[in-house]
């Protein structure tokens, strides 16, 4: 007999595949009935300067998500304390803030010192983004097996040398997805930057100021162009990360 | 070598209580209890991994209670082996040098040494969760013993291992400790183990050490109620009992082995209510005035005495026990 309901599911499931697919296949397949504006926004000096602002605003912030994020993580999985489940909200609170608002708070409790910066830039991403790196370090720590990081420590490693050798490697690849997370995130931040820091001039808001201005037509270019290197990155990155898994278990 | 005094640690669902232990230098102690009594959490404290509430743990006549795992020299096997499961083999058995920072030639000759010893050298590139369970127990022996380790503290090795496995490595283990001259401490809830390996054995029940001596000595005299219901000992309160007609002399419980309830031809009724044959023996469990007792009966007094269940049988009971 057939599964209907399995059939069913999969019919209802397919909609909303569709709906992600299709407006990401509907921008590339319009830009390529004009080329030419694409080219032209490729040498576009200003175009490159923006792209140039989201990654490297992106790697920044993804750099100091791991840094503070990771040992954060690794505490929350190996330690109970009080006010542990406030703790966790804290960090998941970003999820729920609309992103203006968040900009609104950065200002109100940094003021000029933030404003139309790479720093403003920074702090906007970092406060979105950081949850991911966070949650999945975490999560990666709580997978691995506590008796492991015992047995080290009774062959002679040290905390730090248990946690370099044992905890951190087995959980890299769970930290690496939730690096790829903040930096995805980080790059498709829009409305706390927005308020904080409109310059220096990211490739996101650049979107908007050229749809505001010259409208669809010289807007999506660089949308084309922040799409694809965001899928290849996101892409490379996952690919990586499944070679690295795939090597582990030989 | 290692004492444990007043050692008293409390995790809530495992306990110790007022544990005092002695093992001696190139001993091998098997520390026998039910799950649940807390030989898990007393190997961890041994270790360092856990920090008893009170009491002290001296190891070669220091003071070690406050000494963290990494200084303690006690090498530790857990249930599940933990074997880091991104390093092969050879990286395991390795660690512990390379923490140490030991010379890399010299870790490659204790390392292909030890593999030898154990049997492990075609497996040195595998990474452990391609191995058998019996091949994992080797490696984290192995990984164990390179650090030569003050006392090695095994938390039931074999439960993970199929019967030839765990007999072929009882004898294994047997002969490593005769040529390493480990001191060892061995968790179970296995008497064949315990018999089978052990220079001496300790019971524990409900976070406490309630007898430790010869396996001769704890199996035959049980010193507490709680060490005969361990070992499978008919345990009653005396003034349950007394239609069995024993002198119990104002002791408050008495203790039957199952080996000394003797099906004959004279001697109290009993009736047959469970049957469970073994190789060369079977369990009964008979029916005494109401009493339930346990008996051990060989395969010809089962043939000759047509022992069946609901067969009516005599029984006498050979020897016996009063604790107060």
């Amino acid at each position: 007999m057939r599964d209907y309901v399995e059939i069913f599911f999969v019919i209802l499931g397919s909609f909303l595949l569709i709906y992600i697919a299709l407006p990401i296949a509907m921008l590339i397949v319009d830009q390529c009935f004009d080329i030419e504006t694409l080219i032209a926004i490729l040498k576009d000096e200003v175009v490159l300067n923006a792209l140039k602002n989201t990654f490297l605003t992106a790697g920044i912030t993804t750099l100091i998500s791991l840094t503070l994020g990771v040992p954060l993580g690794y505490v929350l999985a190996r330690r109970e304390f009080r006010y542990k489940s406030l703790v966790q909200g804290i960090i998941d609170v970003p999820i729920v803030i609309p992103h203006s608002v968040v900009g609104i708070m950065l200002l109100t409790t940094f003021s000029n010192a933030i404003l139309d910066s790479y720093l403003g830039i920074v702090m906007a991403m970092l406060f979105v983004s950081a949850s991911f790196t966070i949650n999945s370090a975490r999560d990666g720590f709580l997978a691995v097996d506590r008796k492991l990081e015992d047995v080290a420590r009774t062959l002679g490693a040290g905390r730090l040398k248990t946690f370099l050798t044992i905890s951190l490697p087995l959980s890299l690849p769970s930290i690496a997805s939730g690096a790829i997370m903040t930096f995805a995130r980080a790059v498709s931040e829009v409305g706390s930057i927005l308020v904080v820091a409109y310059y220096p001039k990211t490739a996101q808001i650049l979107v908007l100021e050229y749809f505001e201005n010259f409208g669809l037509r010289y807007s999506r270019p660089i949308s084309v162009v922040l799409i694809v290197l965001s899928l290849t990155s996101f892409a490379v990155l996952r690919w990586l990360l499944r070679y690295a898994k795939a090597r582990r278990s030989v | 070598m290692l004492r444990l005094e007043g050692v008293s640690k409390d995790l809530g669902d495992f306990a110790l209580k007022e544990v005092n232990l002695r093992v001696n230098r190139g001993e091998y102690f098997v520390l026998l209890g039910p799950s649940g009594a807390g030989k898990t959490l007393l190997l961890e404290v041994v270790a360092g991994i856990q920090k008893p509430d009170r009491g002290r743990i001296y190891l070669e006549g220091e003071d070690v209670t406050e000494r963290p795992p990494e200084r303690r020299g006690v090498a530790y096997v857990p249930q599940n082996y933990a074997l880091f499961p991104h390093l092969n083999v050879y990286e395991n058995i390795a660690y512990g040098l390379r923490i140490r920072k030991v010379d890399r030639r010299e870790i490659d000759s204790v390392v292909r040494f030890l593999a030898d010893s154990l049997g492990i050298s075609h497996l040195l590139h595998r990474k452990p969760n391609t191995l058998s369970g019996g091949e994992q127990q080797r490696v984290a022996i192995a990984r164990a013993l390179a650090v030569k380790p003050k006392i090695l503290l095994l938390d039931e090795p074999f439960s993970n291992l199929d019967l030839n496995t765990k007999l072929k490595l009882i004898e294994d283990i047997r002969r490593w400790h005769d040529e390493f001259e480990f001191t060892a401490i061995h968790v179970t809830h296995s008497f064949d183990e315990a018999v089978s390996l052990a220079n001496r054995v300790g019971v524990m029940v409900n976070g406490r050490v309630e007898q430790v001596g010869s396996v001769f000595e704890v199996f035959s005299n049980p010193k507490s109620v709680e060490v005969a219901r361990f070992l499978g000992y008919n345990v009653f309160r005396c003034v349950e009992v007394e239609s069995l007609g024993l002198n119990y002399d104002r002791g408050e419980y008495v203790v039957i082995r199952p080996e000394d309830v003797l099906i004959s031809d004279g001697g109290l009724d009993a009736t047959v209510e469970y049957v469970d044959f073994m190789k060369f023996s079977a369990n009964l469990t008979l029916n005494v005035d109401g009493i339930r007792l346990k008996a051990l009966a060989t395969i010809n007094d089962v043939l000759r005495w047509n022992v069946r269940v609901g067969s009516k049988v005599k029984v006498r009971i050979k020897r016996y026990r009063v604790i107060s």
